[in-house]
This record gives structure tokens, C-alpha cells and sequence, in this order.
């Protein structure tokens, strides 16, 4: 069974791969960009640990193939940091112990920054739906959404 | 013979404090590293072959066509592994038997539930493994099943195991049966207690099993080299344990085995058990290459072990002004396919918050044709609680006393005599009562179809094997090496946190880390909520090590006598009335030098721990409940727990609201749904459903401390208390919202619709 070439920009790299027909986005990243900040949870869709944006869009890259990401953009955990500079919203993450064993983590920041890209200044329960597609099984969310409000007002400059 | 270190008040620079977690940057930079990151050169993919049927008899294997697909290198199944006879071992709170571990790896005689593994393949990638599967020719004989505790119990139930002969029943049973083991707990007379009582309340509960539901999916990669030495990395909440029953089933020396444990993403209790490693190890040791294998979600709900469901009896007996004269209960757990339930620890904890002179609890483990379960946080407390805390709250009801009133009551305190066991040392329930019944939350006025219920936990907490190390760097900087897993509630900041205040440096100069099963001696399962306990003691004491050693380094260096040496502020100098004067010297400066003058200098300690201090929480939940879907929203929750002493508070918090939460998962959605062929119809997030963001409010955590004599800073253990009291408690809050009480669980919409029409129908209250 032959593999497919694909070319792809990840976060600001060009890219090229090669996968097969039935592989997903998500095994293309971790097994063959070896970018493994990207979890698996359940592959299905269910769990949002797999987020990625792809053009701009939050997608669970589970339910993507690895081909269809020929020429798209797309931005992942190991991108959200500039540098030495934390995104606020893991800065925030750390400060508020919104994390335990951190397996959601990155699909969580992930979907929170789509969130606050859509609406700066979300309500505790804009917040709550917002992220409602990522499983957390440790925190019981409340300091995630903590830290996520916190992150907004930081951003705003509130 | 165990290590107890007492607890002493001291003021305190670091502990108490909210510092950063060590592992938290790599985890939010998607660096940290989970079992399913780790990659190693040549590796092959395994992927396991699964029963599709719930009770099945393997009259052959036919692993032929499998092999000869190009890519494939190895196949296993039960041929490979040896057998093994009845032996127990303790693998976190619950006990393993290795005849059962080695069958719940791979089937021998029979498949024993839907997902029980029969084969296994590696190849050179995962879609050629799983083309592999298929063409594995497995003839079975279909058996009947049984998937229900109380049915399983029945005389003309399929039976499981042959074998298995009642345990704990004299005379020994002359037939076998699905009931593993009968036990009874008892103190005081039942009948004289309920003579003395003026209301008696009997009620009967059931629950359905639930998972652990961790995200990340277990995962390992295993090289086997052709010394017979094998490497083996993991995701497990103990390498040591892992090892331990690694060597055993694959009849190694546990020498030749090294377990590394990785960043581990959630486990709950549901990762203390050994699944893919032997296999991965056997297929490596049979296709010379490493071999990595994760699971699917499917597999994960299918075969690793769920809690027990369970059918719980409970009758109390109280005077009219709210004593509890009379406690008994009955447990009756699902095993599932192997014996072994929680059903032990649930007898112990069903009444354990209260002072009672006369109880009996009779529990009954009780295998059924689903997958083993598995410890889950709190084992089995949950389950038994639930349906005493619904009596005493009707109790309460009934007899016109405040809830919290009631139980103060008959709370349990320093000096009462368990009914299990021990007697309590310095507890802090009545504490936890006292704050609840203060707490502004008590009093939060309540809308239309809202109610309040109260609901109250208690938790042994353990000690057990522990070992650490700390080594003082040149540059004044401290590694410790941690043998206990840090299960991500936070306990590698909380030891250093525990290691900086000994040696007097700061937070940020040690640095933890958990060392691999050849970088110090046994550690016991990270489990029943000893992390920081127990390892805490032992990070504390290899401080302390430390610390004696560079006390007779200063000694030397300055020609004075030791005991003139005190340690303080991170430097020795003249002790108070020691007699000598000499020039202090810093950590620091005895680091530097310490190549100089006599060698690197490192801290170890070894220690059985004992004393772990009891937990009690008294939660009070308020929901709402929409009568015309069934749905119970909750509306406001609050935690009162005593935990001895918060290291770091905010890790605590993260315990309350993460139990908490998973609490709440357990009492209005999660279960296990099978059809009448035995098959799990749920096994994904989709139909599972835990609670997302949206389903919960934001828990109002408050902690008390009373400390735990038994610990240098107090510490009793906080993991698993919170978990405990929702599934009462939300039930307790609907029937103070809609006068319907419900005695099934989960809460779903439309158990709750169904109950709220059957007591419309009845005319009353149900």
C-alpha cells in the first residue's frame, strides 16, 4: 500500500510527510512530525485532547485525515509559545494549578485560545460551553475556568 | 517494624505556600513526556485480540494465517506464558491472586467478558497489526452469562470458575459459585440495638459500575534483549509493583526488569494493574525488537478495570432524639470476571464516620462475566456510603433534626472504637461538621424545585514502603529522587516543598524527579492517598540524612564537636548552648567544598511508613431539578475536609474539586450499559458520558486541619475523601428539591423522569 506526500505549513514550518490513506492528522503530527504534545484520548472525537487549529479552525485532529491537511495551515500546542514567552493562557494555567496530570492540557489552551480569539470577554458560563468538547478527568475544571477568565482580562488589558 | 516521624509545630517558610508545580511547564508546552510519546529505535506496534463474547470456552487458537502476513514478527497468546497457581500480592488497596492476573492478561480456558484479550500481534506498524487480528482464527464454545450481582448470587447462575468455592463460609461450600468470599465485620449486639431504637429505617440501593475515565489511554513500550533483560516504560501509578508483577508472570528475575514510569496521565486507582506490559514484553522477547502498545478508548472502557456495581442493603435503628443505636448493612460488589472487589474497604468505611456500639456489615465479592475491576479512587466508599447517608438522611427527615445536627450526634472522635479495627487517634470530623453547618453556603436561600443534601466520608488513608534520596549538588542546589509516582495531584512540588523547609533553601534549588525502579529500593503503589504522606516522610527524613551529614562535615571542617553544630536557615552554626563558637557555614559553602572534604554528600532514606491519619469531609450539595426532562442541574457544591495539614493548598483544592466532580459524574450519568448478549453497547466518551465543563459549578472548597500526629507537617492524605460523599449527597439534595428519593444511581434523566411519575402515580412521596 503506497503512502500519500503531503506538504503542510505547522506552526509556521513548511512541512511534508508521508502517511497513509486511513491515517488520521493526528497520527501524521505524532508519529511522523513527531510533534507529541498533541494527545490522544480517545479518537473518536469525544475528548478535544487532539485540538489543533487547521486554517484557523479548531478541529479534533483524530477526525482529519492526514491528507487532507495538503496545504493547510496548521498551528499546535508545541507553536503557542513565542520564544521564552509563554502564551498568557499558559502562563495562567500554571499560576491558577489549573492542571494535574496535564494530558488535556494541550487540546484544552488549544480550544481556550479559539475561545478568546471568538470572544475576548467571556461570561464563566461562555467559558464553561466554550470548552465544554475537552475532558478534564483531574481539576473538576473550576480552576481551569479560573484561569481562562483571568487569561481574557489579561489579554483585554482589563 | 515501620517508621512513624511525629508531627511538630514549627514556623513554617515553604509549606503552606502556593509555589508552581516542577512539571508544569513541559505540560503546558506539550513536551511532557506520557508513555505513548516514547519512541524506540527498530519498534514494532502490538495490538491485542479481543473476545467478542461474555463467557466463551477457547476450544482452539489458530495463529497461522496472522504469521504468515508480511510485517507481522511475532503473535502470543496463552501458549507463551506460563500458568500460575493461587498466590496473593497487595497491588494498591485491593489484593491480586497471579492465577487470575495471568488469565486476565490473556485467556487460557475461557473468555470471562466482552473485550477479555485471547491474542496478540506486532508488526511493523499499527495497520498491518491490525490486518493481523482478523486473521486469527479462534474457534469458542458460547456459555451463558451473567452480568448482574444479585442474579450472578443465585444458585442456577452461569457459574465463572469452576474452582471457586465460597471463602469465608464454614463449612466450605459443597458446590462452587460466583460468590468468591463472604465476610462480616460485627461489634456490639444488632438485636439489643434495635431493641433500644424508636425509629428503624430499612433501604435497598443499587449502583452501576463506572470507570476511572482517565484521558490519557494506557500505553507502554517494552524492549526485551537477548541477555533476558528487559526495559519497560509506562504509564502506572508504581513501577516497583509493575515489576514485581511483571517478574512474576513472565518468571524473571526481578533484577532484569526495569520499569520507568512516565508522565502519567490520570489513573485514579485504574492504573495499579498490569495489562499490555507482559505482553509487549513476550512479543518483544519473541520478535527481538521493542514493541509499543496503546490502547484504544474501546479497549480501555472493554477490559481495564471499572469500579464495581453493587446492591447494598442498609438498616439503622435511632432513639427519637437521633442516636444511632443499631447499624446494619449489606454489600453485595460485582468482582467482575475474577474475584476481588473493593467490597472489603467499603464494608469498613459503610459506618466508620459515626460512634456506634452496635453494627455489622456483611460484604459479598462476586464475580461476574464483566472485565476485573479495579481500585477507583476511595474503592468501594463511595458505594456504601451512598445508601447510609440516603438512610440517615431520611432519618434525619423523619425525625425533624437538622442533618448536620443528626450526625453531629453520633460523630466519630479521638478515642472511638472503629468497628473494623482501630481506635481513632486525633481525628477532624467534628470539625468538618461544625465548619459545614457555619458555612454561608448552609444557609444560601433556595428557588423553586431546589433543595440542599448533606452527605459526609471517611477514608483510611496508608503508608507502606517508601524510599528516597537527596543529593546535595556541588553547587548548593538538592535533587530528589522520589520513589512514589506522582499521580498529578501535585506531590513532587509537595516534597520539595517538605525538602526546602528542612534543609532551609528555596523551593525552586530542589528539584524532584521520580527515579526508575533501579534508582532506589521498593516503593509501594502510589495509592489509598499516601503520596505526599508517606513519601513525604521519606523525602523529609533523606533530608534529614542530609542534613546530619553536613552537620558533621561543618563539625570537622571547623574542628568542633558535633552536637555544637545545629542546622538552621540552611547553614550549620553554633547550636544554643553548645559551647563552641566557629564561623557558620551555608549549604552552599559544605557543597562546594564537599569533594574536598570527603566525598559528595546524599540523603536516603528506606522506610516502612505508618500512621497515616483518617480523612472526613462533609460535603452539601444543591441542585435543581427540571421536572418535565428529569435533568438535575447542580446548582451550588461545597467541601469541608480535614487533611491534617495543606502542603499546598491549591493542590488540595484541585483534590476537592477533581473528586468532587468525578463524584458528580458518578451520581447523574456514568455507567456501564450492556445488552442481553453480554456486550458493552457504551464503550466511549460519547455514550459514557463524564462530566464536561458545562455540567458543573465552581466547588467551594474549605480546609481543615487538625494535624495527623503521625507526620512531620501533619499530613494525613486528601486524594481520595472528596469522591465519597456526592453520589449521597445529590441524592439527599433531589429528595429535599422534589420529595422523590432516589435509591438507584446514576441520577440520569430518565431514571429521575421515571421516579418523579411513579410518585405522582402513587399519590406520595416515594
Amino acid at each position: 500500500m503506497g503512502k500519500h506526500r503531503v506538504m503542510a505549513t505547522v506552526n509556521g514550518d513548511a512541512v511534508e510527510f508521508l502517511c497513509e490513506t486511513g491515517q488520521t492528522l493526528l497520527e501524521a503530527l505524532r508519529d511522523e512530525l513527531q510533534l507529541s504534545g498533541t494527545k490522544e484520548g480517545c479518537g473518536t472525537g469525544d475528548c478535544g485532547a487532539c485540538s489543533v487549529m487547521l486554517d484557523g479552525r479548531l478541529v479534533c485532529s483524530c477526525l482529519v485525515l492526514g491528507v487532507e491537511a495538503q496545504g493547510k495551515t496548521i498551528h499546535t500546542i508545541e507553536g503557542m509559545a513565542k520564544g521564552e514567552q509563554l502564551h498568557p493562557l499558559q502562563r495562567k494555567f500554571l499560576e491558577h494549578a489549573a492542571l494535574q496530570c496535564g494530558i488535556c492540557t494541550p487540546g484544552m489552551l488549544i480550544s481556550a485560545r479559539a475561545l478568546l480569539e471568538r470572544n475576548p470577554d467571556p461570561t464563566e458560563e461562555q467559558v464553561r460551553y466554550g470548552l465544554a468538547g475537552n475532558l478534564c478527568r483531574c481539576t473538576g475544571y473550576h480552576k481551569i475556568v479560573e484561569a481562562v477568565l483571568d487569561a481574557a482580562r489579561e489579554m483585554r488589558g482589563a | 517494624m515501620s517508621t512513624t516521624v511525629m508531627y511538630e509545630e514549627k514556623p513554617l517558610k515553604v509549606v503552606g505556600t502556593r509555589p508552581l508545580r516542577p512539571d508544569g511547564v513541559d505540560k503546558v508546552t506539550g513536551r511532557a513526556r506520557y508513555a505513548a510519546d516514547y519512541n524506540l529505535p527498530g519498534q514494532l506496534i502490538g495490538k491485542v485480540l479481543r473476545s467478542p463474547h461474555a463467557h466463551a470456552r477457547i476450544k482452539s487458537i489458530d495463529t497461522s494465517r496472522a504469521e504468515a502476513l508480511p510485517g507481522v514478527k511475532a503473535v502470543v497468546t496463552r501458549d507463551d506464558f506460563p500458568d500460575m497457581q493461587t498466590e496473593y500480592a497487595a497491588a494498591g488497596e485491593l489484593t491480586i491472586n497471579f492465577r487470575d492476573v495471568t488469565r486476565n492478561m490473556m485467556a487460557r480456558e475461557k473468555v470471562l467478558y466482552d473485550g477479555h484479550p485471547v491474542a496478540a500481534v506486532a508488526a511493523l506498524s499499527a495497520s498491518i497489526a491490525r490486518a493481523a487480528l482478523g486473521l486469527i482464527k479462534v474457534e469458542y464454545e458460547v456459555l451463558p452469562h451473567v452480568i448482574d450481582v444479585v442474579e450472578a448470587m443465585k444458585p442456577d447462575a452461569p457459574l465463572l470458575h469452576e474452582h471457586q468455592f465460597t471463602d469465608g463460609v464454614t463449612p466450605k461450600p459443597e458446590r462452587p459459585s460466583n460468590l468468591a468470599k463472604r465476610m462480616v465485620f460485627a461489634r456490639g449486639s444488632l438485636d439489643e440495638g434495635f431493641k433500644q431504637a424508636d425509629l428503624i429505617i430499612e433501604r435497598e440501593f443499587n449502583t452501576k459500575p463506572v470507570h476511572q475515565g482517565y484521558i490519557e489511554p494506557q500505553a507502554c513500550i517494552a524492549t526485551y534483549t537477548e541477555d533476558g533483560q528487559a526495559e519497560v516504560w509506562t504509564g502506572t501509578q508504581g513501577h516497583f509493583v509493575f515489576r514485581a508483577q511483571l517478574a512474576k508472570v513472565l518468571e524473571m528475575d526481578v533484577s532484569k526488569i526495569r520499569v520507568t514510569a512516565t508522565e502519567l496521565g490520570g489513573g485514579f486507582g485504574g492504573k495499579n494493574n498490569i495489562y499490555n506490559e507482559p505482553l509487549a514484553i513476550a512479543l518483544s522477547r519473541k520478535s527481538h525488537r521493542p514493541v509499543k502498545m496503546v490502547m484504544t478508548r474501546e479497549e480501555v472502557f472493554r477490559a481495564t478495570g471499572p469500579t464495581s456495581g453493587a446492591n447494598v442493603k442498609v438498616k439503622l435503628g435511632c432513639t427519637r432524639d437521633g442516636r444511632i443505636t443499631a447499624a446494619d448493612a449489606e454489600l453485595n460488589f460485582q468482582a467482575g470476571a475474577f474475584a476481588g472487589s473493593s467490597v472489603a474497604m467499603a464494608s469498613m468505611c459503610a459506618f466508620t464516620r459515626y460512634d456506634l456500639e452496635n453494627v455489622r456489615v456483611v460484604g459479598h465479592d462476586v464475580t461476574v462475566n464483566r472485565p476485573k475491576v479495579a481500585a477507583y479512587r476511595a474503592p468501594g466508599a463511595p458505594i456504601a456510603v451512598f445508601g447510609v447517608e440516603s438512610v440517615i438522611d431520611e432519618m434525619a427527615e423523619k425525625l425533624g433534626i437538622d442533618p448536620i445536627e443528626l450526625r453531629l450526634r453520633n460523630a466519630a472522635k479521638e478515642g472511638t472504637q472503629t468497628y473494623y479495627g482501630p481506635k481513632f487517634g486525633p481525628i477532624g470530623f467534628i470539625e468538618t461538621l461544625h465548619r459545614a453547618k457555619a458555612h454561608p453556603k448552609y444557609r444560601a436561600p433556595l428557588g423553586p424545585n431546589q433543595g440542599r443534601g448533606i452527605a459526609t466520608g471517611f477514608w483510611f488513608n496508608i503508608g507502606k514502603e517508601t524510599s528516597s534520596a537527596l543529593h546535595i549538588n556541588e553547587d548548593g542546589t538538592a535533587t530528589l529522587i522520589m520513589g512514589t509516582v506522582d499521580v498529578a495531584g501535585g506531590s513532587r512540588a509537595a516534597m520539595a516543598m517538605m525538602v526546602a523547609e528542612e534543609l532551609g533553601i528555596a523551593y525552586d534549588k530542589v528539584r524532584p524527579v521520580i527515579g526508575d525502579t533501579s534508582a532506589l529500593g521498593f516503593n509501594f503503589i502510589t495509592a489509598g492517598s499516601r503520596g505526599t504522606f508517606a513519601g513525604g516522610m521519606a523525602a523529609v527524613l533523606a533530608a534529614r540524612d542530609a542534613i546530619e551529614k553536613m552537620r558533621r562535615r561543618v563539625a570537622r571542617i571547623r574542628e568542633v564537636p558535633l552536637e555544637a553544630v545545629a542546622w538552621k536557615d540552611g547553614r550549620g552554626q553554633p547550636a544554643e548552648g553548645g559551647g563552641a563558637q566557629f564561623k557558620p557555614m551555608t549549604l552552599q559553602e559544605i557543597a562546594r567544598d564537599a569533594g574536598k572534604t570527603g566525598g559528595t554528600i546524599s540523603g536516603h532514606s528506606e522506610i516502612n511508613a505508618e500512621g497515616a491519619g483518617p480523612g472526613f469531609g462533609t460535603h452539601i450539595a444543591d441542585v435543581e431539578v427540571d421536572r418535565q426532562t428529569g435533568l438535575i442541574k447542580i446548582v451550588r457544591y461545597t467541601i469541608v475536609q480535614d487533611v491534617g495539614k495543606a502542603i499546598h493548598p491549591a493542590y488540595v483544592e484541585g483534590q476537592f474539586e477533581g473528586g468532587a466532580v468525578q463524584g458528580i459524574g458518578w451520581a447523574l450519568n456514568e455507567e456501564y450499559v450492556y445488552g442481553a448478549d453480554g456486550v458493552l453497547q457504551n464503550p466511549g466518551f460519547l455514550d459514557y458520558r463524564v462530566p464536561v465543563a458545562s455540567d458543573v459549578p465552581f466547588i467551594d472548597s474549605v480546609i481543615v486541619e487538625v494535624p495527623n500526629p503521625n507526620h512531620p507537617y501533619g499530613v494525613r492524605g486528601c486524594g481520595e475523601v472528596p469522591i465519597i460523599a456526592p453520589m449521597a449527597a445529590i441524592s439527599n439534595a433531589v429528595q429535599n428539591a422534589i420529595g422523590v428519593r432516589l435509591r438507584e444511581q446514576p441520577m440520569s434523566p430518565p431514571r429521575v423522569l421515571k421516579a418523579i411519575e411513579a410518585a405522582a402515580g402513587a399519590g406520595a412521596q416515594v
